[in-house]
């Protein structure tokens, strides 16, 4: 490989102008190395000038490209050049005839269109996930008529991944909250000398609110993302329409099991997280205001009535509900590219914390009047 | 330099776990030749290229490219060295959220050497150079056929003006037609460009059109490594089956004008 150089011959007769004698390889690997200094010697060169390129060993379309661009897109009045390289160069000058075709810009009738399509595709979400309850409803009717197909290995598996595999860190954070709260709280009550009123708010306030929203949050991360990429990698895998041409319905094999599982196993969540979360409560107020662990148990059915542990199952299974259904409708939308993918993960995750928060304060006014002691 | 192999590959051993793909092969490539690796399924000719680009690491043995050592040099001699040579791989792997146009220009937008004109025009070219209309700049790779697949594709991996093309299954999911005509494309690419290609194909139409010498994998080493002509002669169970069997005479006929 030789450098590439430029020589520079400065014309003695009059009337002749400079005359630029080209070295070495122009080749995108020889070139890059010293590209700002050649770069700033072609721009330099006035429009008159002789170019000699009969030195140049090799040249690539990089080199070419480099050239024509430093021409201004035409050939120089006075060229010496051989044939083959007169080739490349032509190559290169036929392709910028002809510009790329660019993206036409953004103006104000875009913007309308924008606007109008978010609004279409909120009409296309609407009804495409009200027919996926549809289909999954057809689907429930099918299966109570031919027991033998419901998918129950589906729904066992899909149990351990969203429910067992989920303990540990449903366990971790729910402690962690527990204490939290407990600390935060003890701090006040302390202050008006309500120490027992502890077992209230943290029965009340796990139990019936904050042990479920907690696990819906923590489950729409975990594995609401999950079942949205897998569903959309089979889409990209072409898996899902292998499924559709061996005549196996995706929604009965693939959404089915996980909406029925995470229902079931969302309840059992809650019943874990929930109590993690007090006994992270029961050692603080214990450390805190020195509350006896045996006394907080015994306080605990008495304050808190027992309906309000059966509105966290029932919020549970409704959350769990939606979010299996949230992330498969979006799992089925990904078109195959990875911008798609990235998409509508976020935006599964995205819609079903907010669905949850919302259907929350639906429960919170609804059982407005049940469970809480007057 | 020109004397130097641009490939060499010295007691390459692969091992799966127990199953061992490759023991002990040999392999030079010099300049300007294209050589064909041909095998069974299951014999490691796409794990033998994925060695050569240092995707996989052999077991034992060694891969030089260019004279070196595959992985020896500092971070910026072994980007250099990468940067030397093509890849078109066997599904294309064009980067989906990215147009054509972006998807053939990404590599040198990534060198950050040219200006935006320059890369316009190149990219221009590179299309050009595939036979693809400026129109498709703004497809997305969703939007192409296989055969367009491979086409952006192999103009993204001449982005770099590389001086070895390596190709996996270049033909592979191509009609016919459309692959008789990617061949085509390769070798006059090659002839203008003075490239070194290897690739891995079992399309013997392929590597009847295209390859000047090929290297036959089969019981873990390679078998035979010679020009058709030459490779036709030698006696292995393989080959007869390959090239003697009825589609491989069909083939070798039909090409039979080329050599």
């Amino acid at each position: 490989m030789r450098s590439p150089a430029i020589k520079t011959e400065i014309a003695t007769e009059p009337g002749a102008s400079h005359s630029f004698r080209l070295q070495g390889d122009w080749t995108l690997r020889a070139l890059a190395p010293r590209l700002a200094t050649l770069r700033a010697e072609l721009g330099g060169a006035p429009t008159d000038a002789r170019w000699l390129l009969d030195d140049v060993a090799r040249l690539d379309s990089f080199g070419a490209t480099l050239l024509w661009h430093a021409w201004g897109q035409r050939w120089p009045a006075a060229i010496s050049v051989a044939d083959e390289l007169r080739q490349i160069i032509a190559r290169v000058a036929d392709s910028a005839v002809e510009p790329l075709p660019a993206a036409p810009p953004f103006t104000a009738v875009d913007a309308i269109i924008v606007l109008g399509r978010a609004m279409l595709s909120f009409r296309d979400h609407a009804l495409d996930f009200i027919r996926l309850m549809g289909q999954l409803c057809l689907d429930v009717a099918y299966l109570l008529q031919h027991p033998r197909d419901w998918p129950l290995k589906e729904i066992s598996a899909n149990v351990y991944k969203v429910g067992l595999k989920a303990t540990p860190v449903a366990a971790l954070v729910g402690f962690l909250i527990g204490i939290v709260l407990s600390y935060l709280s003890a701090l006040q009550l302390r202050a008006f000398g309500a120490d027992i009123y502890i077992v209230n708010i943290l029965g009340l306030g796990i139990v019936r609110e904050l042990g479920p929203v907690l696990v819906s949050v923590l489950v729409a991360g975990r594995s609401g993302s999950a079942m949205t990429a897998q569903l959309g990698v089979m889409r990209v895998t072409e898996e899902l329409d292998a499924l559709s041409a061996m005549g196996i319905s995706r929604t009965l094999r693939l959404v089915l099991p996980k909406v029925i599982a995470l229902t079931l196993a969302m309840p059992l969540l809650v019943l874990w997280t929930s109590g993690v979360a007090l006994l992270g409560g029961m050692v603080s107020a214990w450390m805190q205001l020195d509350l006896g662990m045996a006394f907080f148990i015994d306080r605990l059915p008495q304050v808190v009535p027992v309906s309000n542990l059966y509105i966290g199952f029932a919020k549970g299974a409704v959350f769990g509900l939606l979010i299996a259904l949230v992330a498969s409708h979006f799992g089925l939308r990904v078109r195959p590219n990875t911008e798609s993918l990235s998409a509508n993960t976020t935006a599964s995750v995205v819609s079903s914390i907010t669905i949850v928060i919302l259907v929350d304060a639906v429960f919170a006014i609804a059982t407005r009047s049940i469970g809480v002691p007057r | 330099m020109n004397g130097r192999p641009v490939i060499d590959m010295r007691g390459i051993v692969t091992r799966f776990g127990a199953n061992v793909v490759h023991d002990g092969i040999d392999l030079s490539v010099t300049r300007g030749e294209v050589v064909a690796l041909v095998g069974g399924s299951g014999t490691g000719k796409t794990t033998l290229l994925r060695h050569i680009i240092g995707l996989t690491r052999p077991a034992a043995g060694d891969v030089s490219i260019f004279g070196a050592p595959l992985f020896s040099g500092s971070i910026n001699e072994q980007r250099t060295r990468r940067r030397r040579f093509g890849v078109l791989f066997q599904h294309g792997a064009l980067f989906s959220a990215l147009n054509v146009a972006e998807n053939i220009g990404f590599p040198l937008r990534e060198l950050r050497i040219a200006s935006k004109d320059e890369i316009h025009n190149l990219v221009a070219l590179k299309l050009a150079m595939v036979e693809l209309e400026p129109a498709t700049a703004l497809l997305m790779p969703a939007e192409l056929s296989g055969g367009m697949i491979k086409r952006v594709a192999l103009a993204r991996a001449l982005a770099l003006e590389p001086e070895l093309l390596l190709l996996d299954e270049p033909t592979a999911g191509l009609d016919p037609d459309r692959s008789a005509a990617f061949v085509e494309l390769v070798r006059s690419l090659q002839n203008q460009l003075g490239l070194t290609v290897v690739l891995v194909t079992h399309d013997v139409d392929t590597l009847a059109a295209l390859a000047t010498k090929i290297a036959v994998l089969a019981d873990r080493r390679i078998v035979s490594y010679a020009s058709l002509e030459e490779t036709m002669e030698v006696d292995h169970p393989f080959i007869d089956r390959f090239f003697r069997g009825p589609h491989g005479r069909r083939a070798l006929a039909r090409s039979g004008g080329d050599h």
